[in-house]
Order: structure tokens, then sequence, then C-alpha cells
């Protein structure tokens, strides 16, 4: 066995001394190359062919440092064999190149440049947008672009007074561009929300509650609820729905009018916060519960901001001088100041903000511009002095009061010790061109800019405004008492023994007839 | 992240569908200020961040990476894009007041804000006291705070364009070819930029089966709330995320491509109330 072995030992050394290099060399490498062609990994890639990949990409694309990326190459290759190619999604980009082809279309009657045949109300939004890059505010110039188009098939479809950009709102699965619009009194058809008005609840009648004709048993208590008033809501072209609003997804994508809204809408926003998604559809599942679905909501939030964010600089809007008598709760109509020549930039950015002036109606907190009285809806009568003669004082709901228009800005209210604006001028090195621009602090996202005649109002942001504290929704009402607690319905308790002796000897004093009367009594007491 | 500065005359414009723009002058001065303040500083890398913006004055900010982005990262700020201060990282003590803070920034580094904390002492016994601490917050440390608070709830990046080097570098991946329009889409594919924390959570069978190298972070579909907002914008040309709960903090990234990069631009506070508003 051993000579055996020695001679294996023998053998072995004698065959790797004996043969020659070449042959020697010959087998390591068909034992490397086999090695390296066998090795699999679960997927049935063999390392050969990998490292073939790998060099064969690395010669191709020659990169520096080619030592360095050498081990995210190797991965690359790899997960470039794993993947399968995804299809890519050409639907979503065609279909927008569909919807937008039509904005770059000519219009019928665009060849013909005379004044006339120019006129429109479309805005010259990209000057604006200019001013606005000034400032550092607004949207890139490819998109702006693409809104003005799609704002000019808004206005050749439908006959308008008045249009302008309102703004973006950012929503988390699609934003909304909207168009605020001024329009003629026409006679088109109210929506549908008008029916859901529901005029018949206003005084809380008897629910289920019929007497039955046994008079014997005790009535059901009778429920004494008298729900509010609904507080009637402004008409199309007045106070808050003095303009019409008309939102799109995308530019290029159809336009949809905004409903008109009531004062619920509004006063209930203000106590909700909701993100907006960007579907007009979509329900508000919040409390309180929100009297409609998201288009409500952006209309109200749109009224809010408008309301509190829009102005102009101050001297460009006046009261006209033929309006000698002050209705109540203040004008409501300003018209243009032909004298108005521009204001100078050290007014438009100065400290105490007077050189701006809202030209928007505040919103009561009712819901409305100017105020309901609710005792007169209810009355439904035409006495409209009623309020100096009514008896009963000490329920006269007090009138809501808002500043009157065109107040300066500087008489917003703080919020927490710092002023609700802050203007400055757009340029720290080039004054002289520069324009003067103002943003809320209170809807961030509200700017306005001016530049002698020129200016405008925008909104960018969310639609939500600053929170200086937590949100705290509003805690559910108090539970209403059932019942009256009163004598007839609380037990009374049994007479103890003594007071039964009290009684009985008190009973047995008097005459006999008497007696059995209180004795009678007392029984029927105790029952 | 921020855009970073050879990319910044090009990228910049894409974030402006979330209404973030600069003006002309603005641009200008950054442009020369990044290249500037990288010579200056030696920074590796350096990136436009965003804008915060206070009541007189905004702060422009500026980050700069040395090789490790992850752990090295400086901020610089500015108020005229001119002239710029390093910011020096906030300790746990503004961190922690910053939370309480509250009020717009002002745009006075040197402003100081009053917070108030509230202790509960003696609980649940008949002796408990609601104390009050007063202390005084410099704007400067809110500053740094803030950003770092931002940097720690806001900031992503898609998945695979930083690796995890064998020393325990972060660096960018030079190979990194973009995600396709499908992987765009989805949160999973998208990684919070800081030390992770919910990895460390997850089982040891989880993590072995990971791509140690680029699937070093946490991503940002486990975040509760769930507050981001995936949208596409020319089709599927382009992809902007924006984060619902610091508003004003928005990425963009060209699927297929290798671009990408957020800017903030914004009041620098977050959004509280973020589960009472999805």
């Amino acid at each position: 066995m051993s000579t055996a072995q020695y001679q294996n030992y023998n053998g072995d050394q004698r065959q790797r001394i004996g043969t020659p290099d070449g042959g020697e060399m010959e087998k390591h490498f068909n034992d490397a190359k086999s090695y390296i062609l066998s090795t699999t990994s679960k997927n049935g890639v063999n390392l050969y062919n990998h490292l073939v990949k790998c060099v064969s990409r690395l010669l191709t694309e020659q990169p520096r440092d080619s030592a360095v990326i050498f081990e995210d190459i190797s991965k690359s290759t790899r997960s470039q064999e794993e993947k399968k190619e995804d299809e890519p999604n050409p639907e979503a980009e065609q279909i927008l190149n569909e919807e937008q082809k039509p904005l770059f279309e000519k219009g019928e009657n665009t060849d013909d440049l005379d004044e006339e045949a120019l006129q429109s109300p479309l805005p010259h939004i990209l000057e604006q947008a200019y001013y606005f890059e000034q400032a550092g505010i607004g949207l890139g110039r490819d998109e702006t672009y693409q809104i003005w188009l799609a704002l000019k098939q808004l206005v050749d479809k439908s006959q308008f007074e008045k249009l302008r950009f309102w703004g973006k709102i950012l929503g988390t699965e699609k934003n909304y561009y909207v168009a605020e619009v001024e329009q003629n009194a026409d006679d088109e058809v109210e929506e549908e929300e008008e029916n859901e008005e529901n005029n018949e609840n206003e005084d809380g009648k008897d629910l289920d509650d019929d007497e039955e004709g046994e008079g014997d048993e005790d009535p059901l208590p009778k429920s004494t609820f008298k729900s509010p008033p609904t507080v009637p809501k402004e008409e199309r072209g007045t106070g808050v729905n003095k303009y019409t609003y008309y939102v799109c997804n995308r530019p290029g994508a159809p336009w949809v009018r905004l409903p008109t809204i009531t004062p619920a809408h509004v006063s209930l926003a203000r106590q909700i916060k909701v993100y907006f998604t960007g579907d007009l559809t979509r329900e508000i599942k919040s409390y309180p519960a929100y009297p409609g679905t998201e288009k409500h909501y952006l209309r109200a939030q749109i009224a809010r901001i408008s309301a509190t964010t829009q102005v102009s600089p101050n001297g460009r809007f006046k009261f006209s001088d033929e309006e000698e008598e002050e209705e109540e709760g203040g004008r409501t109509n300003y018209e243009d100041n032909e004298d108005f020549t521009g204001a100078p930039l050290s007014e438009l950015t100065d400290e105490e903000l007077n050189g701006w002036v809202h030209h928007v109606l505040h919103i009561l907190p009712q819901g409305r511009t100017k105020w309901w009285n609710p005792k007169e809806g209810e009355e439904e009568e035409e006495q409209e002095e009623e309020e100096d003669e009514d008896a009963k004082a000490e329920n006269e709901p007090q009138p809501e009061q808002g500043p009157p228009l065109l107040t300066p800005v500087g008489a917003d209210a703080d919020i927490h010790h710092t002023k609700a604006w802050t203007a400055k001028i757009s340029s720290n090195l080039i004054p002289q061109y520069a324009c003067a621009f103002i943003r809320s602090n209170l809807w961030p996202g509200a700017y306005a800019f001016a530049r002698g005649m020129i200016w405008e109002n925008i909104y960018v942001g969310c639609g939500h405004k600053y929170a200086t504290s937590d949100y705290k929704p509003e805690l559910p009402p108090l539970p209403a008492t059932e019942y009256n607690d009163g004598p007839e319905i609380l037990e009374a308790d049994d007479p103890t023994a003594e007071d039964e002796e009290k009684a009985r000897a008190a009973a047995e004093q008097p005459e006999e007839a008497e007696e059995e009367e209180e004795q009678e009594e007392n029984e029927d007491e105790e029952d | 992240m921020g855009i970073e500065a050879k990319d910044f005359t090009l990228d910049v414009d894409l974030l402006a569908f979330s209404g973030i723009v600069f003006s002309p002058e603005q641009r200008a001065s950054l442009q020369t200020s990044l290249i500037l303040l990288k010579d200056q500083y030696k920074f590796k890398t350096i990136h436009l961040w965003g804008k915060i913006l206070g009541i007189t004055e905004d702060y422009f900010i500026i980050q700069g990476r040395q090789k490790d982005e992850l752990k090295e990262r400086q901020f610089l700020y500015s108020k005229d894009c001119i002239n710029w201060n390093m910011l020096t990282p906030a300790d746990d003590e503004a961190k922690e007041l910053t939370l309480l803070c509250s009020g717009r920034f002002t745009g006075d580094p040197s402003h100081e804000f009053e917070v108030t904390k509230y202790s509960i002492t003696n609980e649940n016994t008949e002796e408990e006291n609601v104390e009050e601490n007063k202390s005084q917050l410099r704007e400067e440390d809110r500053l740094a705070a803030t950003l770092w608070k931002i940097e720690q709830d806001a900031l992503i990046i898609p998945r695979g364009s930083y690796v995890l080097q064998p020393n325990g570098d972060v660096e960018r991946n030079r190979t990194f070819e973009g995600l396709t329009v499908a992987e765009s889409g989805k949160l999973p594919n998208y990684f919070h930029f800081r030390e992770p924390i919910h990895l460390q959570q997850k089982s040891l069978i989880h993590r072995s089966a990971l791509d140690k190298s680029l699937h070093f972070l946490d991503t940002i579909d486990e975040d509760i709330p769930k507050g981001w907002s995936v949208q596409y914008e020319r089709g599927s040309g382009l992809v902007q995320i924006r984060s619902l709960k610091w508003l004003g903090m928005a990425f963009f990234h060209v699927p297929e491509t290798n671009r990408f990069g957020s800017l903030y631009s914004g009041v620098g506070e977050e959004n509280k109330d973020l589960p009472f508003m999805i």
C-alpha cells in the first residue's frame, strides 16, 4: 500500500514536474474556464457571460474611474438582465398632447389684425408674469403661456365682460387653475343648488307627535327646537358671488364653472381645514359636516381668499361721486379712477401699508358681504325698520359689520404681533425699473404687484390660511335636555313609618267624616 | 437635496410648476455666489437649498457638502444672495424649542423669540402643577433647527441615486439612469435622505434581502401620516413630489434621466394639522 501510495505520489509529482509547461497551463486554463462556465446563479446566468457583458460594456462606454465604479457596472448589468423592459406608458403623454393641441389652433377670425377684431377681455398675462417673476412669484414661463392659451379658449367660447387669471391652487393629486370672470347679468338657468335650500324647515315643527284619542295618557313632550333660519345666499353678480369662477385641472382640459355659494358654505369652510385633491366631486369628510362637495369648498376658499387678499394700489379705484346716499352696510361699488396715473414706488412700499387698498368686500361672520337680519326673514314682511320698534330687544341680533370697501391694507388686523402684509420692492440693485409687490402673511401664496399703471393680483398656494395655533376641530354640541324636570315626573319618596303615624294622629283629631276623607286621600297619595 | 450648482440654470425652472420661482436678479446673484462659496469653503459639492420667507426679509439657503453627503452638510444663509453667513448646526435645546416656537421668521437673525415650555410636575397627585418655563430662542438658531428638521422630514432622493460605499461614505451614484415612468409615480421608490430610522426596526430577514449599497435609507411611503403628493406634469415627462407636512417643499425628477432635485420655498413652519387635512 505504501509503495502504491508512494508510486502514486511519485506519479503525481512526476505529472506535475514532468509534463511541459504548455500542457500544464492549458489544463489550468480549461479547469478555470469550466469553473467559470459552470457557475450558475439562481437565474441561470453564468459568470462567464456576466463577465463578458461587463467587459464589453466597459469597452464601449469607457467611463472614467472605471476601476472605482466597477461594482456599479456589474450590478447594473445584472439588473438589466433581470428586469423586463417595462412598456413605457405612452398613454399619459399622448393624452396630454391630444388635449393641448386645440390650444394651439388659431381661431377663425384671427387673421384680421384691425383693432376691433383684437378687442378681447383677455388680459396680458405674459406681461404680468414678467412682473411677478421680478418679484420671485408665479409659475414658469412655459406654464404661464399654456394657461394664457387656455384662458383664450375660454374667452372665445363665451361672452365675458372681464376675465382674469386668479391663480393656481395646488392639490394632492391634481391642481386647479382658476379664472375669475365677470359676466353680464344674463338669464342663465341657476344651478340645481337652489333646490337644495329647504325653506320648509325654518320653524321646528312637531315630529311624529300625533296625539292619540286617549286623553288619559300624558302627551309626549313636544320638541321646542327651532332650527336657525338659513341665511339666504347672495345673488349671482352681487356680494360674495360677484364674480364667477371657472377651474380646470390642466391647461387644455375643459373649464368647469363653479357654483354660487351660500353663506353656510363660507362659514363652515372657516371651521374646517382639508387639503384639495383635485377632484371636484369629492365628498368632504369633516366635522362639522360640510354641506357640499369639493367644488363648493373650493369656491368658498376662493371667496375667502379674494375677500381678504385682493388689493389694488390706492387711488386706482374710487367711489363714484354721484352716489350720495350711503346704503346700509356701506358702499358696494367702485369705479375706475380715470385720473389715476400710477402710484410712486415709495408709497407702495411704505411701512404703514397705506399704498394698497382692498377692493373686494369683506365677508362677515354670517357668510355674506351684506348683513342679513334673521328676524326679517322669519317675519317675511316688508317692514325694514323693524329694528327700532321691536319689543323683544334682548333677542335682537346685532348687525355684523366689516371694514368698508377701499380701506387701506394697513388697517388689517395683525396676526400674532406681525403685520398681515409685507410690502417690498422687487430689486435691491436696480430700483429704477423695479416693481413693488405685496404679499399676504395671513394667506401665504397671495401676492400683488404694481408698477405705474400696471398691477395685478395672483394666488399660488394650497388654499389655506396661515395657522397661528393648531387646528382644533369643533367639539360636538352638548346633548339637549330631553324633558323638563318637574314634580310631575320626579319620583316621590314613600312616606316613612313616622310620617304615617303623624298623619294618622293628625287625622284622628278632626271629625269622622273628614277623617275618612283624609284617610282616603292619604291612601291615594301612597299609591 | 437642493439643486446642484452645475445644474442650477436648467433645473430651477422645473420647480416652477409648484410655484417656486426666483427673480432674474436672484438667479444671477445665486449663480455667482454658489461658485465663489464652493471655492471659499472648499466644499465638494454645493447646492441651492431654498428660501425661507420672513416678514421683512427672506433667507436664501445654500448647502455645501463634503465627500460623505449624508453626514457632512453645512448651511449658509443670506438675505440678499450676495453676503453669506455660515450657520452653526443647531444644538438639541434649539431643536426642542423650535418645535414649540410659533410665529413667523422676522428676517432679523438676531431677533429673540420667547418660547414657553409647559411641564407638568407631580403628575396625578394633588399637587399637580403646570409650570411654565420661558426661554429665549435666537432666530438664527431657530433657522438652523428648522432646516435640520425639514431635512429630516422632507428631503427625498430617488432609489438608486446614492450609493453606500464600503467605507461608509454616501456618494452620488454615477451610473444612476433614472427611474422609469411607472416607477417614478410610486412612493416606495423614494428615500428619505437622512439616517435611517424605520429601517433598523425591520426584521433582519427583511434586511438581508435588501441590496445594502442602494437600499440603506427609509422609504417615504412609511411616513405616518402619509404626507406626500405625487404629480406628473407634461404628461409623463416630469414628476413633482410635494410634501404636505412642510408646505413649500417640492421635489422634481425627470424620469429616465439623471436629473432630480428639490427646493424649499415657504414660511419655515411645519403643518401640524396634517392628520385633519387628508
